[in-house]
């Protein structure tokens, strides 16, 4: 029941895979650059059966959640507050999209000194990393409310709470997905980069530490791993996105 | 919400324009102004040790600045990220435009696009260093792959939402294939291809001094890891302001750009009442 | 003027934008005066530009006059909805997130209505807008003219007293704006609401309004109001009756010079 692009990409992909497995086999790339893509597969397959590695994947995944949690709330409540004060939302704009061009882990060494030498610094940063994205969707979906339903809602009298519950949440719902959906990028991105600096315990430490070890087995398989952990939660979220909002037209 | 209250008489256009271009601009001397005075109340809480006063920061960064070196490290992170900029930007619209105006490949790639975005780019630097060497490529290879995914996913749904009845008129036109692109594509999804470019240069940025903090002996992302090890936090600081008013000053060029093409398109498909 | 009878009353009603950015202030509408009648079917022509859905928005609450005063039921009406009013906007405003059945349903589920007194209502309300075999389909489904009338269906359950329509009609072909016409007809005799119609069709007005008042161009004053003295009983066949003619004349009459005014000024 695969659509055509379906098709496509699944040959594209599995083409490409195949390629690289050939070329490597054949000696195209040297085994220290990168290995065939079966060998990676058997990496994955070793870290999950170590008790160490999965040790790291759940506590790289636990920081992670917190991270995405404490970005929602807040990216939430700071993008709706933002909505009803234009006027420092319109000087705050260029602050905003710099926002990114600063690595947030710079910072690691503040984290530590404040939270100490724990896995908070990490929540942290992927806080930090992913908060702003579920701002600018927050404000994007709350002005994008459109002008025909804000005049209905207000000629029905509705109280304020009943306006925020029953206007304004549903119509700005596809938006706040697209935040959370943010929300989980960057928290992986800037959890596992934080381990990746300066961390003791985690997956980006483990990466790091085989790449350092000249293990490259393990890092691919393990950068597999992340690979497909960071795509089958993607992959869930667009599916949930598909059933929610299919029905209003993409809208 | 409706139901403005406007009893005020009417003010003279010119008057009102000007004093509105300065009001913005007294927003934001406000807004600066409140950021500082929140970052020193953090400095005297947290100490000065963790987290540098903003006098002290902008100290250390003239000091810097004034170093001998540093136009050198200016120099090495300013031609990487120069020369990766222009392949992100370049490539990412041919290829978003290609995506975008090719339906079917525009529906494969974009599952793949969003994947590609969503892995922590960080741990593909071995990748990347293996497949380099050490040197400026690496680091340009590693600013491209940050900053040219938002810009193709960007301008590839810019050119996916142009309305359908442009390509019929310029059917009807008779107008060739290229013309078509640069004619009807780029202009109907400049405000979008604006946006992504935004993103595309922060991220590049970003990307660059990633790939300097890892394998180069200059540039700023070197002094800013340097600094991290010797837990030089005034230094860390001091770095993290330059990239970041820069950044902005960048950001806020380009985003009058997009404000003034979004106006025009907005204008251009407003309704009378 | 303050009769029993005048449910609406406008005095010397003004609107002035004031200069925001780089535009300047607009005068966009008055000073209007005009008494609706309860039960009374009342339509607006006029230019474009000339301040009508200005008008709706003061009356409606939405917005508040620069000067004048506006009175509903006895009651003055500045920047507040007041209750017993209706109003089907121009642009789509359907939930899109709500099937067209809760579109319908949700201000008086908002209201702690009963679900069988809601449903007791809606169905009824539904069918007389032609969309009772699409209750439960979502507007993203439906074309922009259903859209409008799920619109409609919505505001005519809350049975307002007075009903603003700001040009409800205008994604609809000649053929179903008269059908409608006939349905908004049928309808206002059945629930005696004052009805204040936005058109930007002559004819429309003229069949289906007790009263006519015609706008001038932008700022808009009434330059004439036009009684039609129809029966309550009529429907869209009166379009042959020779008086209909002279309605829609006269309307044109005093209305084209209005009109070339508002092209050439914009």
């Amino acid at each position: 029941m695969m659509t055509r692009p379906g098709k496509v990409r699944w040959a594209l992909i599995i083409a490409a895979l195949a390629l690289l497995e050939a070329a490597c086999r054949l000696g195209f790339f040297s085994r220290q650059t990168i290995i065939a893509p079966t060998a990676m597969a058997a990496g994955a397959w070793q870290a999950l059966g170590s008790a160490e590695m999965r040790g790291h994947i759940l506590i790289t995944l636990a920081s992670v959640a917190q991270s995405i949690g404490l970005a929602i709330v807040v990216g939430f409540a700071v993008g709706a507050a933002l909505y009803r004060l234009p006027r420092l939302r319109r000087t705050l704009d260029p602050f905003l999209a710099s926002y990114y061009a600063v690595p947030a882990f710079v910072f690691y060494p503040v984290f530590i000194v404040l939270f100490g030498l724990n896995r908070w610094p990490l929540v942290a940063i992927g806080f930090v990393f992913a908060v702003t994205a579920v701002i600018i969707n927050t404000l994007d979906g709350l002005s994008r409310v459109p002008r025909g339903v804000r005049r209905t809602a207000a000629v029905m009298k509705l109280t304020p709470l009943q306006h925020i519950f029953f206007i304004m949440l549903p119509a700005a719902a596809p938006w706040l997905f697209t935040g959370a959906k943010f929300a989980v990028v960057y928290s992986f991105i800037g959890v596992i980069a934080g381990e990746f600096v300066l961390s003791g315990a985690g997956l980006g430490h483990a990466i790091a530490f085989a790449y350092n070890s000249f293990d490259n087995a393990t890092m691919y398989g393990l950068m597999l791993l992340l690979f497909l952990i960071v795509g089958g939660i993607n992959m869930q979220l667009w599916i949930w996105e598909q059933r929610l909002y299919a029905r209003r037209g993409g809208y | 919400m409706p139901g403005a209250v406007d009893i005020d008489p009417a003010v003279p256009a010119a008057e009102h324009a000007r004093s509105r271009g300065w009001s913005a601009l007294a927003d934001t001397v406000l807004l600066i102004t409140g950021m500082l005075i929140v970052w020193q109340v953090a400095t005297l809480i947290i100490g000065h040790e963790v987290l540098t006063s903003p006098l002290e920061t902008a100290r250390r960064l003239s000091a810097i600045m004034a170093d001998p070196d540093f136009p050198a490290h200016s120099w090495e992170t300013g031609r990487a990220f120069g020369a990766a900029l222009i392949i992100a930007l370049a490539g990412g619209l041919t290829i978003g435009v290609a995506l975008g105006a090719h339906r079917l490949s525009g529906q494969v790639a974009a599952p793949i696009l969003v994947a590609l975005y969503s892995i922590p780019k960080i741990t593909l630097y071995p990748v990347i260093l293996l497949l380099f060497g050490l040197g400026i490529s690496a680091k340009i290879a590693f600013g491209v792959i940050h900053g040219i995914i938002p810009v193709i996913i960007f301008t590839m749904n810019g050119v996916r939402n142009i309305n359908g009845v442009y390509f019929r008129a310029a059917r009807a036109m008779r107008l060739s294939g290229m013309q078509i692109a640069s004619n009807i594509i780029v202009p109907a999804a400049l405000p979008e291809i604006v946006s992504g470019f935004r993103i595309g240069f922060s991220l590049t940025l970003l990307g660059t001094l990633i790939g300097e903090m890892f394998a180069s002996q200059r540039g700023i992302g070197y002094m800013l890891v340097k600094a991290m090890e010797t837990n030089d936090v005034a230094t860390v600081m001091a770095l993290a302001l330059f990239l970041i008013v820069l950044a902005t000053a960048a950001s806020s060029v380009l985003l009058v750009i997009d404000r003034r093409l979004h106006q025009s398109v907005i204008a251009q498909s407003g309704d009378s009442q | 003027m303050n009769t029993p009878s005048v449910q609406l009353c406008l005095r010397e009603v003004t609107r002035v934008f004031p200069a925001v950015d780089q535009q300047k202030s607009l005068h966009a509408l008055g000073p209007v005066d005009l008494d609706l009648r309860r039960g009374e079917f009342f339509s607006i022509v006029g230019p474009s530009g000339c301040g009508k859905s200005t008008l709706l928005d003061l009356i409606a609450g939405l917005a508040r006059p620069t000067a004048g005063t506006i009175t509903f039921e006895g009651r003055p009406v500045a920047g507040e909805v007041p209750d017993g009013i209706g109003v089907v906007f121009q642009e789509d405003a359907s939930f899109p997130w709500l099937s067209v059945y809760d579109n319908a349903a949700f201000a008086l589920r908002r209201a702690g209505m009963a679900e069988k007194d809601i449903r007791e209502r809606v169905d009824p309300t539904l069918a007389v807008v032609g969309l009772q075999s699409f209750a439960g389909a979502y507007p993203a489904q439906l074309s922009g003219g259903m859209r409008q009338r799920l619109c409609i269906a919505r505001t005519l359950v809350t049975r307002p007293r007075l009903l603003l329509l700001d040009e409800p009609f205008g994604a609809l072909d000649q053929q179903t704006r008269l059908l409608m016409g006939d349905e908004l007809l049928d309808l206002w005799r059945l629930t005696d609401a004052t009805v204040f119609l936005i058109t930007h069709s002559l004819d429309e007005a003229a069949l289906l309004s007790d009263r006519i008042g015609v706008m001038s161009a932008r700022p808009g004053v009434f330059i004439d109001l036009v009684d039609t003295a129809w029966p309550r009983e009529r429907d869209s066949r009166i379009v042959s009756d020779p008086a209909f003619g002279r309605v829609t004349g006269r309307l044109w009459e005093m209305l084209r010079g209005q009109s070339l005014k508002a092209l050439a000024g914009g």
